[in-house]
């Protein structure tokens, strides 16, 4: 998509000079947040490449694989779609704190702390109509993601602990809770090799967007993303946000109260991978286990630097990136490679995009002569 | 009888001799991002180089039949990433936090792919020297079965804090470290002193990782490491970046981490997972006791973001 789009903008480059010769000059910026992205997508595409072909496979088979798992039929497109929902909501989580200049790396633990308590009030309430329980599951989803990154924010802001460091051990902490609960407290005795919670039952389950096979997870990640982008550019708190992450002196002198900002801004981002944990178990997993933990936390940041931490922007390169996902099992049935393959991918992509951010500003070609 | 006769001992002295075995890679990866710290960077990506560390510490000496070739080729992989990190970040507005998380994901990332066909075969681990001879009872033999890899931290961490207080490097380092302007105003490159700082970590942090394939738990798996690289990155903060308090530091969170498994051995299971989590709850506790948002931390290199 970002690649796509980016191309689109080449072509309008090289059209849009013989209208406006100013063209560039007054969209330099816009057109760089695109295009740089963009290019360091397609180089760290092209290292991958070589990397593979010292691992003794065809570059030019695993570019198709990848195009054809992620986005070649309408089933891969709904697996896509499917793996984008959690990532959009897992990004949020880095992206929102990012507008105040916090780095929060700990989308995982709030994604698992919000997949238990979204089946625990799913367990609690049986007896009540579907519809009860699962406006319960997106309530406790939320407050219970939204609660653990709160705090680190909380932390960060009443005791200057660093929220990046904080968020991460939070991480391992959450899988702890997780495990000691799964094997313990709310264990179904019928689980034998994977400890798991009972069944949140099949009625409570959100199902799926008539026509697809993709889960109403990808509308709440949608809904979140849109919000996250209004609330941030679009109204006084977002404008607050952005002027306390830019200059924090400069906020405190008109006023504004930041430890409010902050806690905020932690409470909702956490709620996003809250969210994202109760989707995975409201529409795929219907309960909860260790399988929950298998890294969209950790994807989600590097889509949140993707977008350059834009909540809009998010969506297209959660997009790519859960079709990436999506051609994992593909890459891994046609050529052999490991399932590792992918994160090794994202590692790469991840290296070259903040390379990249040294490029801003330095395009000669949009830069003015004024 | 010798059971019975030690009794409850044995979780003491379980965590005693878990304190000494787990502490290690600890050190190394503290030891390690403390001589970053002091230069004004931090790299978050040693728990990434810690990973493959242990893959290509076990890799090298199940091709060699050598675990100290293991333990090398260990240390020069992490120097390797230490360069990455150092060249990613000498670029003009690159923020070093966030290509320590990248490094985080990609060296994780790396290591599992490359280490896939390493997780059946075994390799030559690295010899446990036996202090407890003199000993009849097995729990302490056990205890006392301690790998040179922790003597050679041990030595090490003096060893660093005389190096940083009376060398040429560790002058060069702490000043490129307090003040960027003050290192290039005498002449030095800043960037070259923090490049050499950042590869001395990873090296490092490498050899932490090869402890951990080679000698505890010793094997190569994808569960290997989980956070130890990040908790050994907090520990530097609450250490005051002093290299005998990274010592002590790793000592106590060894300890803590020993503390699930030796609970483990006389029959208490319950609530394993969340002594397992222990390391990561006592340094969130000793982040929040001796942070405060008041003041910069006292010892705390001037140039280093986390800080500020």
């Amino acid at each position: 998509m970002t690649t796509e789009a980016a191309d689109s903008v080449q072509a309008a480059a090289a059209i849009a000079p013989a209208a406006d010769p100013r063209f560039l000059q007054r969209h330099g910026a816009r057109i760089e947040y695109v295009l740089i992205p963009g290019a360091a997508l397609l180089a760290a595409l092209a290292a991958f490449g070589g990397f593979i072909a010292l691992y003794g496979k065809n570059p030019l088979d695993l570019y198709f694989y990848m195009y054809y798992g992620a986005f070649g039929t309408w089933f891969s497109w709904q697996n896509t779609l499917t793996r984008a929902a959690p990532l959009i909501l897992t990004a949020l989580c880095t992206a929102l704190p990012a507008q105040l200049g916090m780095v929060i790396i700990g989308g995982e633990g709030a994604l698992l702390i919000g997949a238990l308590a979204a089946t625990s009030a799913a367990l609690a309430l049986q007896a009540m109509p579907p519809l009860v329980v699962q406006l319960a599951m997106v309530c406790a989803g939320m407050a219970g993601g939204g609660l653990w990154i709160l705090l680190s924010g909380g932390l960060r802001h009443y005791r200057g602990v660093n929220e990046t460091i904080s968020s991460l051990l939070l991480v391992y902490i959450a899988l702890a809770i997780l495990n000691h609960l799964v094997e313990g407290a709310m264990r179904d005795p019928a689980s034998l090799n994977k400890p798991s919670t009972r069944e949140i039952g099949a009625a409570n389950m959100i199902g799926s967007i008539p026509g697809t096979d993709v889960h109403w997870g990808l509308v709440f990640g949608l809904i979140a993303a849109v919000a996250s982008y209004i609330l941030i550019y679009h109204t006084t708190f977002g404008f607050a946000a952005r002027v306390a992450g830019g200059n924090i002196r400069a906020a405190k002198i008109v006023g504004l109260s930041v430890g409010k900002l902050i806690l905020t801004i932690c409470f909702l981002a956490g709620s996003c991978a809250g969210l994202a944990g109760m989707v995975e178990v409201a529409a795929v997993q219907g309960r909860t286990n260790a399988n929950l933990a298998v890294g969209y936390g950790f994807t989600g940041i590097l889509v949140a630097f993707l977008a350059r931490q834009n909540p809009l922007a998010i969506i297209p390169v959660a997009i790519l990136l859960g079709g990436l996902n999506a051609s994992g099992g593909l890459l891994q049935r046609r050529l052999g490679l490991p399932d590792a393959s992918v994160l090794v991918l994202q590692g790469i992509i991840f290296v070259f995009v903040l390379a990249s951010d040294a490029l801003y500003g330095r395009l000669s070609l949009l830069k003015g002569k004024s | 009888m010798a059971d019975a006769s030690i009794g409850l001992w044995t979780v003491p002295l379980a965590v005693f001799g878990g304190a000494i075995r787990v502490s290690t890679p600890f050190l190394f990866v503290s030891l390690g991002e403390c001589i970053t710290e002091r230069s004004g960077r931090i790299n978050l990506g040693l728990e990434g180089t810690l990973v493959m560390g242990a893959m290509s510490a076990y890799g090298i000496s199940y091709l060699t039949g050598s675990p100290w070739a293991g333990v090398l080729a260990a240390g020069i992989t992490g120097a390797l990433f230490g360069a990455l990190h150092a060249g990613i970040c000498s670029l003009p507005r690159v923020n070093d936090i966030a290509v320590g998380i990248a490094l985080m994901l990609f060296g994780t990332g790396l290591a599992f792919f490359l280490g896939k066909p390493l997780i059946e075969p075994t390799a030559a681990r690295l010899p446990a020297i036996d202090f407890g001879w003199w000993s009849d009872i097995p729990q302490l033999r056990a205890a006392l079965r301690i790998n040179a890899l922790f003597l050679i931290g041990v030595v090490l961490a003096p060893l660093l804090l005389w190096a940083f207080r009376t060398t040429r490097w560790g002058l060069l380092i702490r000043t490129a470290g307090e003040s960027a302007d003050a290192a290039r105003a005498m002449g030095h490159s800043v960037l070259a002193i923090r490049l050499r700082a950042t590869m001395a970590g990873g090296f490092l942090a490498g050899i932490g990782g090869s402890f951990l394939s080679l000698f505890y738990p010793g094997s190569w798996n994808e569960g290997l490491s989980s956070g130890q690289g990040i908790t050994a990155v907090a520990l530097v903060i609450f250490a005051r970046w002093d290299p005998m308090l990274c010592l002590w530091a790793s000592l106590a969170f060894g300890g803590a981490a020993a503390l699930g498994p030796a609970l483990q051995s006389v029959g208490i299971t319950s609530g394993y997972h969340l002594f397992n989590a222990a390391p990561y709850i006592l340094t969130l506790l000793i982040m929040i006791i001796t942070c405060s948002p008041k003041r910069t931390l006292t010892g705390a290199p001037a140039e280093l973001s986390i800080t500020r």
